[in-house]
């Protein structure tokens, strides 16, 4: 592993472990100290290393949310397909940060694929010839495995997967994000910070429940300097199926998502609707774009990944440090 | 601080927003209705609701000889409730903070809130099975009375987090009293016409394959989304809904103890 120094002594548990410096094997090593203090040695050298793999990746995008279940893993395959469809000729790859709740390999119909390790770093799973997935999904034996990891484990596969994966070239990077602020957004985002990334895709319901975590999200990329490239509203009015009336289950009482972007001054790209066929794809891991081209949700979707394009051009990536350790 | 406390109670689920926050509250509320002493301990760092939901957003933690003293719902001391909401200057804040930092918040509240004598002590948790977990699991470990409510929705997406969380606490050695499904349908308000939005029955054969009791079905309900902000039970406001029921059978399910009346 490349958290392991030349001159570590065998069985070193790695720089990034919770036992470094700490472990027997650590006795006499020359880094032990260092390792022992909790600061890391100056720049991580991954960073670097990430930069060098992901230099043919032209946009990375960071799917985010402050609270749970409020679409984020939806709106990323979403994005994935439509961004390649709508350009055969583009790569899309899906990173899968969540690394306790994946839901990108049952999203996209290929849990129980494995990925491969070759010469040139893992291969990601391809869902269509465009569209290429990595998840920790792919690693575990069983669905019921349970990744019960605290923070710097957790970090340490998010480097694995951003330095190891052999994405080849790529036009988007989406990662998508579990729920909060903390080990996987500060991982994703400091070790992008040499490589570069476009910016962050908040998503949100309109309830305020949600708005509340939301407002945090945004406040979390402006401190850590990552520009929101627009918010999405999610599950914003039901249609109902037999008798077509519209009606808001989860109610906008302070004025939903676009209450919200003009306060923070934040762009508002699009508005889903709660459409229980694509809760259905989602757990067939049908393509909803493909199945449902007409459908209200994907008419809202064309405007979003419009949206997304757009922003992403001009914007050129940035580069950003001083994040909490 | 857990010495005079009777029963703890943790809420889980592997997925993110399938309603734990609006169980726990409703749980903690409808324990108040019955009488019991209640604490409401929110170990949501990143995402901390509970303030919201019981309309306690503009209220601060009182620093006692050595302790915290728990912000209280009702002026008869009957709903003890701690978030690190109210430890944010502003709402807007975010808390970005990696493990060790959370797991020394969490150790905080689990150590250092002064409770007091309570019947139950119920604590809701972030999505996932990493720091916020592991930490109350091992902080928890000397506390006898202690077990679980797992909360799903009904779609496979969750189901597969949710299977994740149960692994863990049979791991963590932490008893399950059982699981509850939310979402499970919701009603057109113009035509009566149910719809199973999330699919259906995802929780029952859930708690059957991993034999865990099933404690009820929660369909989408408006009105009780409305409740959010309020700070009021759904058994008291709402008696005659569904969910009043699912909660007012719940209580039965719980660990026994005499109300507290002191
Ligand atoms: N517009 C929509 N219409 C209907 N169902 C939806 C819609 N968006 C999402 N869903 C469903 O809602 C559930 C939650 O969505 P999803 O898993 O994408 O959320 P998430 O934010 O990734 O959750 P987590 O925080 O747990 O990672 C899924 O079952 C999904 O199929
Ligand atoms: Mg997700
Ligand atoms: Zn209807």
């Amino acid at each position: 592993m490349s958290s392991v120094p030349e001159n570590a002594p065998n069985h070193c548990p790695g720089t990034q472990s919770e036992d470094a410096g700490k472990a027997s094997a650590c006795a006499g090593c020359p880094n032990q100290n260092i390792c022992a203090s909790g600061v890391p040695a100056g720049p991580d050298p991954a960073l670097e290393i990430i930069k060098e793999r992901l230099a043919n990746v032209k946009h990375k995008i960071i799917i985010l949310s402050g609270k749970g279940g409020v679409g984020k893993s939806t709106v990323t395959s979403l994005l994935g397909h439509a961004l390649a469809k709508l350009n055969p000729d583009a790569n899309v790859g899906i990173l899968d940060a969540d690394i306790c709740g994946p839901s990108q390999p049952r999203v996209l119909g290929v849990s129980g694929e494995q990925v491969h390790n070759s010469g040139s770093g893992w291969s990601p799973v391809y869902v269509t010839d465009n569209l290429s997935l990595m998840s920790i999904g792919f690693l575990l034996a069983s669905p019921d495995d349970a990744v019960i990891w605290r923070g710097p484990k957790k970090n340490g596969m998010i480097k694995q997967f951003l330095s190891e994966v052999d994405w080849g070239d790529l036009d988007y990077l989406l990662i998508d994000t579990p729920p909060g602020t903390s080990d996987e957004h500060l991982s994703v985002i400091q070790y992008l910070s040499a490589a570069g990334v476009s910016g962050a895709v908040v998503v949100t319901t309109p309830q305020e429940v949600a708005l509340l975590d939301v407002r945090k999200e945004i406040q979390f990329c402006q401190k850590v300097g990552l520009p929101v490239l627009g918010v999405v509203e999610n599950m914003s009015l039901f249609v109902c199926p037999n008798c077509q009336a519209r009606s808001e289950i989860f109610p906008a009482t302070t004025g939903g998502a676009r209450a919200l972007c003009a306060a923070l001054g934040a762009r508002l790209l699009g508005a889903l609707p709660l459409d229980p066929l694509l809760a259905r794809c989602c757990d067939s891991g049908a393509d909803f774009v493909a199945e449902l081209p007409h459908s209200p949700a994907v008419l809202a979707l064309r405007a979003i990944v419009a949206g997304t394009r757009l922003r992403n051009i001009a914007r050129p990536p940035r580069v950003f440090y001083t994040l909490p350790v | 601080m857990l010495e005079e406390v009777k029963h703890v109670i943790l809420v889980l689920s592997g997925k993110g927003g399938v309603g734990k926050s609006t169980v726990s509250t409703q749980l903690a509320l409808t324990l108040k209705e019955k009488g019991f002493k209640v604490g409401l301990l929110d170990i949501d760092l990143c995402g901390p609701s509970v303030p919201y939901l019981l309309n306690l957003e503009d209220q601060n933690i009182h620093q006692g000889s050595g302790h915290w003293i728990p912000v209280y719902l009702d002026k008869e001391k009957k709903l003890a409730v701690m978030s690190i909401g109210f430890l944010l200057k502003s709402r807007n804040d975010a808390v970005v903070w990696r493990g060790p930092k959370k797991t020394s918040m969490i150790k905080q509240f689990l150590e250092d809130v002064y409770w007091q004598d309570l019947d139950y002590l119920i604590i809701d948790t972030p999505p996932g099975t990493s720091d916020e977990h592991i930490t109350v699991m091992e902080n928890l470990r000397n506390v006898p009375q202690c077990s679980a409510i797992i909360v799903t929705t009904p779609q496979q997406v969750a189901i597969e987090d949710v299977r994740k969380e149960i692994t863990f606490c049979r791991k963590t050695g932490i008893p399950i009293m059982g699981l509850i499904e939310n979402m499970s349908g919701y009603e057109c308000p113009t035509c009566s016409e149910c719809t199973n939005i999330f699919s259906t029955g995802g929780g029952k054969s859930l708690a059957e394959i991993s034999k865990i009791k099933f404690l009820g079905s929660i369909p989408i309900d408006p009105r009780i989304g409305a409740l959010a902000g309020k700070g009021v039970a759904a058994v008291k406001e709402l008696p005659d809904c569904t969910t009043s029921k699912v909660f007012n059978d719940l209580i039965n399910h719980l660990p026994h103890t005499t109300a507290n009346g002191s």
